[in-house]
C-alpha cells in the first residue's frame, strides 16, 4: 500500500460518507454544504486517474456554479431553510426489491465485464490531447453542446424577464 | 524546492508539508505587514499620524494585535448554526491558500507544476464563495447574510470578466501552466505581456494597446474579488457593520482576515504573472553577470514578491481614495462594461494572434 493508495480511500471515503449525508440529513442547507465535500471527493479521485482538467473542471462547474447556485436557491426561497425533510421510509419493500436489482445488476456489470488492464502511459497532461479531441473528431458533439447550453441560457432569460413584467 | 528537499529527506510527506510551509509564512507575513501598511497608508492619505506608540513607528502594532487575538475568549451568539459556523472560516481559507499551490515563487520555489494551473487557482476560488455563504448563513444574523449574498453574487459575478482576460492570455501564450507562461517572458521588462510578449515583430507592437486594455480589466475584476473597496459592498461597514463575519471574533475572525490578505497577494500574484513577467526580474539577473547560478532563483523570489507587495500597495492606495460603489453600480460595471470590453478584447487578442 504506498502513498497514493492512502490518498485514494481518503477521497473515496470522504465521497462516499458525504454522499450519504446529502441523503439522510434533515436539513437542506446541510445537504447542500455536504454535497461540496461529495463534488471535492470526486475531484480528488480525478486527479489520481491522472485527468488533471476533468478534476479541475469538476470543481470550477459543480463546486463554482451549480453548488453556489443552489445554495443561492435555497437560501433566497424564504420558509425553506427551517422545513424539516422527510427522510422516512415509505413502500419498504418495493422499494428494496427495486434497489436490490439495480444493485446486483450494477455488481454483476462490474465483476463480469472483460475490463481492458493493460498499463498505458498515462500522460503528462491532458488538455492538449482533449483541446485537439474537441476540435476534429468531436467538432459535431461540441458544437451542439454549444448551442443546447445556449438555448438554456436565453430560455432562462426569458422565462426570468417574463416574471417581471 | 520540492526535489531538493526530497532529495534530502526521501520522504514525500516531509518533502510536501516542508514545501506547503513556504506559502503559509508569505501569507502571514503579508497579513502581519499588511495590516500594518494599510493603516499607515490610510493615515497617510487621510493627513493623520496612524499608529505610532507600539515599537518604532508602530511597527510592533500588528504583533500586539495579534497576541491580543489569540488570548480573546471564544465568544459565539447562541442561536447560531454551531458546525456550519465554526467549519466557515477553516473553508474560506482553504479556498485562499489552495490558490498558492501553483503559484510560482521563483524557478524553483513552486508547489506543484500542475499543468493546468490558472485554471486550477480559478476554480479553488469557489471554496471561498461556499465557505462565504456558510458564515454568513450560520450566523443567523441579518447583516451577516446580506453580506454573504452580496459577496457571493460579487465573486461570482466578477469571475466571468476575470476568467475572459485569463482566456485571451491562454489562447496567446498557448499554455495553462503558470510557470510556462513566467517561463516565456523572460527577463527584461521589454519582454513582459504588458508590453507585448517576447517575440518581436508586428503583432507585438499591435498587442501593447490590448493588453494594457486587459490588464486594467483583470485588475478591476481581482479586486472585486477579494472584496476590497471599491468594491467592499460586501462588508460595508456603514451598512452591514462587517458582512459576512459579524459575529465572529478572535481566532476566527482572524482567519477571515488572514485569508483577505492571502487573496490580495494571491490576486496581486496572478496579475503580475499574467501580465508583468511573473518572477523574472526587469533588467535581468545579477546572478548572470557574477556567474552565480544559484543567486538566480534567490532573485526571481525577490522580484515576484517585490511585484505582488507593489499591487497590494496598488490595491491600498485605491482604497483609501475611492468611495463605495452601489449594488447596482456595481452589478452595471461588471456586466455592462467589463464583460463585453473583455469579449472584444479577446476576440482582437485572438485575431492578433493569428497574424
Amino acid at each position: 500500500m504506498n502513498y497514493y493508495d492512502i490518498i485514494f480511500y481518503i477521497f473515496a471515503l470522504i465521497t462516499v460518507i458525504s454522499a450519504g449525508f446529502v441523503v439522510t440529513t434533515r436539513n437542506v442547507i446541510y445537504s447542500a454544504f455536504f454535497l461540496l465535500f461529495t463534488f471535492f471527493g470526486v475531484a480528488g479521485i480525478y486527479v489520481l486517474l491522472a485527468a488533471d482538467f476533468i478534476a479541475v473542471v469538476q470543481i470550477m462547474v459543480y463546486v463554482g456554479g451549480i453548488l453556489i447556485l443552489l445554495l443561492f436557491g435555497v437560501m433566497l426561497t424564504n420558509k425553506i431553510t427551517n422545513v424539516d425533510i422527510r427522510t422516512g421510509t415509505g413502500h419498504l419493500l418495493p422499494a428494496s426489491v427495486a434497489v436490490g436489482i439495480l444493485m446486483g445488476a450494477v455488481i454483476s456489470i462490474m465483476v463480469y465485464t472483460d475490463w481492458k488492464s493493460q498499463p498505458v502511459e498515462t500522460p503528462v497532461t491532458t488538455v492538449k490531447i482533449l483541446g485537439s479531441l474537441l476540435l476534429t473528431d468531436y467538432v459535431l458533439v461540441f458544437e451542439l453542446l454549444g448551442i443546447l447550453l445556449l438555448i438554456a441560457l436565453i430560455g432562462a432569460a426569458s422565462i426570468a424577464r417574463r416574471e417581471k413584467e | 524546492m520540492y526535489q531538493f528537499i526530497y532529495d534530502l529527506t526521501g520522504n514525500v510527506i516531509i518533502s510536501t508539508l516542508v514545501t506547503a510551509v513556504f506559502p503559509l509564512v508569505n501569507v502571514l507575513i503579508v497579513a502581519l505587514i499588511g495590516v500594518y501598511l494599510e493603516r499607515k497608508i490610510s493615515a497617510w492619505i487621510q493627513d493623520r499620524v496612524g499608529p505610532n506608540r507600539v515599537g518604532p513607528f508602530g511597527l510592533f502594532q500588528t504583533v500586539a494585535d495579534f497576541i491580543k487575538m489569540m488570548q480573546k475568549e471564544d465568544a459565539t451568539p447562541t442561536d447560531i448554526d454551531g458546525k456550519l459556523y465554526n467549519l466557515a472560516p477553516v473553508l474560506v481559507f482553504t479556498g485562499c491558500f489552495a490558490a498558492y499551490a501553483a503559484i510560482p515563487f521563483s524557478s524553483q520555489l513552486i508547489g506543484s507544476e500542475v499543468e493546468v494551473g490558472i485554471f486550477f487557482i480559478l476554480a479553488v476560488s469557489s471554496f471561498t464563495v461556499a465557505g462565504i455563504l456558510m458564515a454568513g448563513w450560520s450566523s443567523n444574523n441579518k447583516y451577516a447574510l446580506l453580506g454573504a449574498m452580496r459577496s457571493a453574487a460579487q465573486i461570482v459575478s466578477y469571475e466571468i470578466p476575470t476568467a475572459l482576460v485569463v482566456l485571451s492570455m491562454v489562447m496567446l501564450m498557448g499554455t495553462l501552466s503558470l510557470t510556462k507562461i513566467s517561463e516565456m517572458q523572460t527577463a527584461y521588462f521589454w519582454n513582459w505581456n504588458i508590453l507585448g510578449g517576447a517575440t518581436l515583430g508586428l503583432s507585438k507592437f499591435l498587442l501593447i494597446p490590448f493588453m494594457i486594455v486587459g490588464f486594467i480589466i483583470i485588475f478591476i475584476s481581482t479586486l472585486a474579488e477579494v472584496n476590497r473597496t471599491p468594491f467592499d459592498i460586501p462588508e460595508a461597514e456603514s451598512e452591514l457593520v462587517a458582512g459576512y463575519f459579524t459575529e465572529y471574533c478572535g481566532m476566527k475572525w482572524a482567519m477571515f482576515m488572514l485569508a483577505e490578505y492571502g487573496n490580495m497577494f494571491a490576486v496581486s500574484a496572478i496579475v503580475s504573472i499574467l501580465f508583468f513577467g511573473g518572477y523574472h526580474s526587469p533588467f535581468g539577473y545579477l546572478g548572470n553577470s557574477l556567474g552565480i547560478n544559484w543567486l538566480i532563483p534567490y532573485e526571481q523570489a525577490f522580484w515576484f514578491v517585490a511585484k505582488g507587495w507593489f499591487f497590494i500597495l496598488v490595491q491600498m492606495w485605491l482604497r483609501w481614495t475611492l468611495p463605495r460603489l452601489r449594488v447596482d453600480q456595481l452589478m452595471s460595471l461588471c456586466w455592462k462594461y467589463l464583460i463585453p470590453y473583455a469579449v472584444v478584447n479577446l476576440v482582437v487578442i485572438g485575431i492578433i494572434s493569428l497574424l
